[in-house]
Order: C-alpha cells, then structure tokens, then sequence
C-alpha cells in the first residue's frame, strides 16, 4: 500500500499552441490539507481539472490508493471519491438546499417520483455531521455567499469524497466566514478527508494546510511539509524571484481638492457621505460586504441613482447619469467583479483595451486603426499584459492578465479620477505588485485615486486616507499615519458583533 | 510541424468557405449545369432578397437579439410601395385616379416603402432599448402587428399592375448582372464597412459580448440599439420595396417566413447567438450555403419537401460544428 492516497505522475496538459501543464507530480498524504500554490497561469487549475476529467490529459498518470485509475469525466472522478468545489459556485439559485445538494441523484419512492421527505432528513444529517447551521428549504438566493459555499461543500461531501478540492473558496468570505469555513475544513480532516486548497491568500495557506505544493509555468517547483517553509520563501518559489516591496507607495504632493462628495445617498443601500478628494491622493475605502461602499462608488459613476447630495467636479458641480457622462467627465472605474462588468470575453484584448476610448479614433465616419493598434500595443507594453498577441481573445487570458487590459482600459481615456473596486482580487503577487506600482505612480502624476478593498494590508499600505463604512453610514476619515489594523476594524465593524451573534 | 498547424488553423478558421467550395464542386460534379452562366445568375437573384434580411439580422444576433419581424417588414414595405406606383389603367387601383409622373412617382413610392418598414425598426429599437423586453418578445410582437398593418393597408388584395418603370427596378441588370445582385453587394459592403469600420460596429460587439461590461465602458446601449433594430428594418424594407418591384405587385402574404431563413443564413455564417461573434463574409456565405443547396437540390430533381429536411438539417449540424470548435479553441 502506498503512503500517498493520490499520485499524480508526470502529468501533461497541451492545449492547441499552449502547453499549460508541463509533467507536473503531485503526491497527497491521506488525511491531510495539501496547498496548491502558484501564480495565475502556473497550471494549477488545469491540473486539478485533469484530475477530475474536465480535461484529458495529454500523457501522464494517476494513481489512487496505489492503483492506477482512468478518470474520464467527472462522474467517474465522483464515483472514485474526488470532487471538487469551484471558484465560480454552481448553484441553482431558484431551488431549495436541498433540492441543490440532491441535484440529479434525488432519492425517489416507488420508483419515479421524489422522496422530498427522505431528502430532507438525508439534508438534515448531513448539515448536522458538518455542524453547518443552514435550513435545508431556504432558497439558495437568500444565502449568503459563505453560506451557499458551506452547500457546495456540504454537497462535496454527500458524495462521499475522499478527496475533496477546493478552488479559492475564501475569495468572497469575510475573515469570521473564512475561520468558520476552516473549523469544517478541520471537521472533514478528522474524518479522514484529504483536501487539495487552491487560494492566493497567503496567511491562510499557513494557517491550514499541512503540505505545500508549488507550480510555476507549468512546472513542478517544490513540495513540502508547511513547516518548512514561511511568507516570503514560498512568494520566491512561486514568482522565482524576490519582490521587493510589496506595496510601493510613493509619497507625493497632495493637490487641489478634484472630486468632491457632498450628503450623497442612494436609497437604502447608503446615506449622507460626504469627502474630497484632492489631486496625487489615494483615498482608501473600507468598509466589510454590504456595507455600501461599492454602491458609493458605482453612484458616484452613474451606474446607479443618487436619491440625494451633490457631485462637483473641479468645484463645479456635476450631473452624471451613466457610465458615459462619468468617463466625459474624466472618471474612469475598475469594477469589482471583471467577468460580469469588466471583460467582453469573446472579443479581443484590442477590443476590449479600446472600447472606451473609440471616440477619440473616429475620424470622420471610419475609426483610425493604425493609432488603435499602436496605443494597444503601447499600454500592453507598457503594463506588461502576457498575451500571443493582440487578436487574441480576453478570455484566453489568465486573471491577472485580463485585469491588467482592464486597467489599460481605464488609462487610455486619461481620467483626472481614477476609481478601483478590489483592483487585485484573485490575482498573483506578481501582478498585484505590479497594479500597486501603477495605481500609486498615477496618484504621483497628480490624479486622484479611490480605492476600495477587504484586504487590510492593502488599504493600509496604500492609502493617504482611509474613508471607513459600516451598513451604509460613513464612520470617519482616518489619516495615513494614525491607521493601523485595530483602527480601522474597530471603524469598519463597529456594531457588527453584536448582530452576527444575533444571527447565529 | 508547425506548418501543418497554421495550416489547420487557418483551414479552421474558414471552414465555412471551404464548405461552400466543397458544395459547389460536388453539385457541379453531379449536375455540370450547376455552374452556367444562367444558373449562377438565377441562384443569385433568388437569394439576395433573403440576402438583404440576413445582413440586417446578423446585427440584431451579434447584439445577442433577434429581430422576427423582417418577413412581415416585407410585406408591408411591398404593399405600401406598391401602392403608389400602380397603374391607372387597373380597375380596381388602391387609391383610384392615383398616377404621379414616373420621375416623381418612383421615388415617392420607393421612399414611402422604405420608411415605412424602418418606422417598425425605430419602434423594435425603442421597446427593446427602453422596456427592457427581450427582442424575441418585441420583434414577435412587430411581426405580427407589421402583417396585420399590412393585411388592412390592401383589405387582404393583391396591389397588381406596377408601372414598367417601377419594376425595372428589380427586374433589370448592368451588364448582364441583375440589379438585385447589385444591391445586394452594396449592402454587404455597408454592413461590413459598419461592423468593421466604425465605432457603431465596435459597440454591436461589446453589446452582444457583455452588455453590462459595454455600458461600463461607456457604450450608449440604448441608442446602439436602436440603430440595430433600425437597420436591420432597413434592409428588410429596401427587400419589400425590391420584391414588389420585381414580382410587379405588392402582396401583403409576401415574405411568410422570410426572417427565419435569414437568421438560418446568419447562423450557418457563424454568427453566434450568444452574441460578439460573426462576421459579414460567413452570412455571405451562409446565404450562399442555403441557395447552393436549394438551387442543386433543384437541378437534381429532389423533392422540394427533402429539401426542406435537408436545410433543417445543415442550420443544426453547423452550429453542432460552430460551437465544437469553438470548445475545443477554449
């Protein structure tokens, strides 16, 4: 019998014109959490959709429990005990919990129709083994994101996994999710469930995984036992190089006030903000999920209704009703979500750079390619996008790569303020360095910069100030040198406490 | 190696020619007439109308819509056209006494056709752009109201007896090609110059690829698509307008069916209907897919009922194929 309850050996994935796993061995301990570590585009996805027959691989093996299985798609990985929780939740959204973790394989009475009592009770048991507290009738809809994670997770198990991978399920979790979400990881171990974690977080990698493996290009970098390595070791392993300086802030002159806020509110989503922002700052914007610090920005671009305050612009005042006023005005924003609000997938990185900008191409009726060709290349160029070429569809591209077309996207229409939403969710160290340096050299260029985003250290090393939200109200205004962790949370949760308590 | 690659990847990329070429040499194997002067003449004329349909419907599709209701747009445009230019020796003439001097009357009756027909594209762009209802909602809802418009214009006649003048228009040629053809080649230059050339055509892109993501951007989506709609009338109604001329009479059953054989073409054409994907060349030669196919089926004697199931057939294999290749490129 063989020490490893999985070995995947010298696997090979070629995609046409792209060899995205390139002999890659991966050896799992039963019972353990096994971090799987790299870049974006390092190959750890596809890997792990070989292992669950997504893909075929292009050579290579895979060895379960010492035997050697064919894993032709994922019914069959199922019925071998692998499943797998994607990063995008397949929910169906309409239905009940348990209709959700059911789906497919029902239990029935008399042959044909559904046992709805027998799978509530199967639901019951389960959710009850996995000390989730969810009513198996609530409708997938009205749970939270951490919630209909737990469905996914508990759905995973209900197949009785013996492995079960996880692709970045802490993305959309607050820190009091994420710990939850690590007891049932614990729970799962102790019932001698291996698990494969995906996650760019660095601080949760350490904290729940046994073994590390780590892929780069392709390749197989190194494996090893956590304890071996720590932060900044397995950073080097993954870029293959040291950075430096993470977030490189530059300290530069604070303008004229360019952007000013005044009792803005929208509905019930937030009320009465008011602030400046003046030329060469970064205006941090914390506040957790919900609190309205998305719907600020996205009232401030037109895309939703302002039922109150004013707008000025360069002390005079504004009236912006969409997208394209706020972009005539000299505003630009990097939304939170890049697939549903940000990429055109089909289309091409040219396409998708130049799609706010044609304007300024139109000469006379025809648009001047040549000049769209030339300022694509530079901005790729200059934001250093990995893509073969220009034609190349977006969605070809790895996440880091798409957000960073995205900003190039926002540059090429010059904005005086530049809005980001959570600019480096779901991207690698190395590019979310790279969209820091870019983010904080335009401030230095006399632009001024709204930045919103859950990770502390982000806002922190970035920031000139710090506007704090909780549920829809703004709680202060806190100055770069008198923020710290403590600060800030105590601005951001105050109250919250008490009311998650309630909800449990 | 690598030049067996770039050479499957440029076969993949124009599969759908190579399929029409394939069509071709095996009709003319079969039937050597396939390929004289005539018939190719014929077989061009009798898709241009349907022709015209498809370059309008591409844009609604590429925009992840539809538009049904081109065929009725049709028949209206025919009926109201035809109106106008009828004869004044025919007894029971639409308006009696009507006869406006030829230099005056056909434009006047070409112009009233057009605009009538595109008012019901304004109209599908409005309701789309404005209520938010699905174009497959509205465009069904054109399509009926645009028949009946069309049925109560005429009370259900035929508008026969259309000045010679009038159907010289679609009846005649240049140089031994026939006007119709023409036409159609104008506007497949235009809609290629549009969706290639100018900022309308980059936004029915962005639109149909992700409109949220397009409105971001600062796509105007509810003027881009009123310009959809509206052309894609257009060219339906300059087909209405072309059909009367050439049948010399305005029907208001003219068209039946119409709008689904040039979504059929835009789709064998590679436009995709989950939107951003398509381009001129393929409705081109989707349409010629769909007339080879008539026109051999014809020459070879098959039942037209066959052809009928032969058609059905290819719309579904070719998008089978579409949406394979595009799997597998993903």
């Amino acid at each position: 019998m063989s020490q490893y309850i999985l070995e995947m050996v010298d696997v090979v994935k070629i995609f046409p014109g792209v060899k995205a796993v390139r002999g890659v061995t991966l050896k799992v301990k039963p019972g353990t959490v096994h971090g799987l570590m790299g870049e974006n585009g390092a190959g750890k996805s596809t890997l792990m959709k070989c292992l669950i027959g997504i893909y075929e691989m292009t050579a290579g093996k895979i060895i379960l429990n010492g035997n050697e299985v064919q894993i032709k798609d994922t019914i069959s990985a199922l019925s071998l005990g692998i499943s797998m929780i994607h990063q995008e939740l397949n929910v169906v959204t309409e239905r009940s919990v348990a209709e959700n973790i059911w789906l497919g394989r029902e239990p029935l009475k008399n042959g044909f129709m559904v046992d709805h009592k027998k799978m509530k009770r199967n639901t019951l048991d389960l959710l009850k083994r996995l000390h989730m507290d969810i009513n198996p009738d609530e409708t997938m809809r009205n749970l939270t994101v951490a919630k209909t994670q737990m469905v996914e997770i508990a759905k995973a198990v209900s197949f009785n996994a013996d492995i079960v991978i996880m692709d970045e399920p802490t993305s959309a979790l607050t820190t009091t999710e994420t710990q939850q979400l690590f007891r049932i990881i614990e729970n799962l171990k102790k019932k001698g469930v291996t698990i494969i974690y995906i996650s760019h977080k660095m601080d949760e990698i350490f904290q729940i995984c046994d073994e590390i493996t780590v892929l780069r290009d392709g390749e197989h970098v190194r494996s090893d036992s956590a304890s071996n390595l720590n932060i900044n070791k397995l950073i080097s392993l993954m870029v293959g190089r040291e950075l430096t300086e993470m977030f490189p802030k530059i300290d530069c002159e604070i303008g004229e006030p360019i952007l000013k806020v005044e009792n803005l509110s929208s509905g019930k989503d937030f009320s009465n903000i008011s602030f400046e922002l003046n030329r060469g700052e970064i205006l941090g914007l914390a506040g957790l999920v919900g609190s309205g610090r998305t719907e600020i920005v996205e009232t401030i671009f037109g895309l939703r209704p302002k039922t109150e305050g004013r707008v000025y612009i360069n002390g005079e005042e504004v009236d912006i009703r969409g997208p394209y006023d706020a972009l005539e005005n000299g505003i630009a924003l990097l939304t939170e979500d890049r697939k549903k609000t940000g990429i055109i997938p089909v289309l091409s990185v040219k396409d998708n750079t130049v799609i706010s900008n044609l304007k300024r191409y139109v000469e006379g009726i025809t648009l001047n390619h040549k000049k769209i060709k030339l300022d694509t290349e530079e901005y790729i160029k200059k934001l250093n996008v990995k893509t073969a070429d220009l034609e190349t569809a977006i969605q070809n591209l790895s996440g880091g790569n798409q957000q960073k077309v995205l900003v190039a996207r926002a540059l090429l229409t010059a904005p005086d303020i530049l809005i980001v939403d959570e600019p480096t969710r779901g991207i690698d160290v190395g590019a979310k360095a790279e969209i820091h340096s870019l983010i904080t050299k335009l401030a230095a260029q006399g632009k001024g910069v709204i930045m919103i985003s859950s990770e502390m250290p982000e806002v922190l090393g970035m920031s000139d100030r710090i506007l704090t939200m909780h549920e829809g109200k703004m709680t202060g205004i806190i100055d770069r040198h008198d923020a710290n962790q403590e600060v800030v949370m105590k601005y951001i949760s105050d109250g919250y406490k008490n009311k998650e308590e309630n909800n449990e | 190696m690598n030049n067996i690659q770039e050479f499957l990847k440029i076969v993949s990329k124009n599969s759908i020619y190579i399929v029409l070429a394939l069509l071709i040499i095996g009709i003319t194997i079969v039937s050597p007439n396939f390929l004289s002067v005539a018939n190719i003449i014929n077989l061009f004329t009798t898709e241009s109308l349907k022709g015209l349909l498809a370059l309008g419907v591409a844009f609604c599709i590429l925009s992840k819509g539809i538009d049904l209701s081109v065929g009725s747009i049709v028949a209206l445009s025919a009926v109201v056209s035809a109106s106008l230019i009828q004869d004044p020796s025919y007894s029971a003439q639409l308006f009696p006494g009507l006869d406006m001097p030829i230099s005056i009357g056909v434009p006047v009756s070409v112009f009233a056709g057009v605009i009538a027909g595109t008012a019901f594209g304004v109209i599908n762009g409005y309701l789309i752009a404005f209520t938010k209802i699905p174009p497959f909602i509205a465009t069904l809802g054109s399509m009926v109201v645009a028949r009946g418009l069309a049925m109560l214009y005429t009370n259900a006649y035929p508008v026969p007896m259309l000045k010679p003048e009038f159907k010289s228009i679609g009846q005649g040629a240049i140089f031994g090609i026939p006007n119709l053809l023409l036409i159609l080649i104008v506007f497949a230059f235009i809609a290629w110059f549009l969706l290639n050339q100018t900022q309308f055509g980059k936004n029915v892109y962005a639109i149909g690829g992700n409109e949220v993501a397009a409105k971001v951007a600062g796509v105007k989506i509810k003027k881009n698509l009123v310009f959809i709609y509206t052309w894609s009338a257009f060219c339906a109604a300059v087909a209405g307008v072309l059909l009367a001329s050439r049948t010399g009479s305005g029907i208001a059953t003219l068209g039946v069916a119409y709008e689904l054989d040039a979504i059929a073409a835009a789709t064998i054409g590679g436009v995709s209907h989950s939107g951003g994907v398509g381009r001129i060349g393929g409705v081109i030669a989707g349409i010629l897919i769909l007339g080879v196919v008539n026109n051999g089926l014809l020459l070879l004697g098959v039942s037209p009922y066959i052809q009928q199931i032969v058609k059905g057939s290819i719309i579904v294999s070719a998008v089978v194929f579409d949406m394979r290749k595009h799997a597998k490129a993903a």
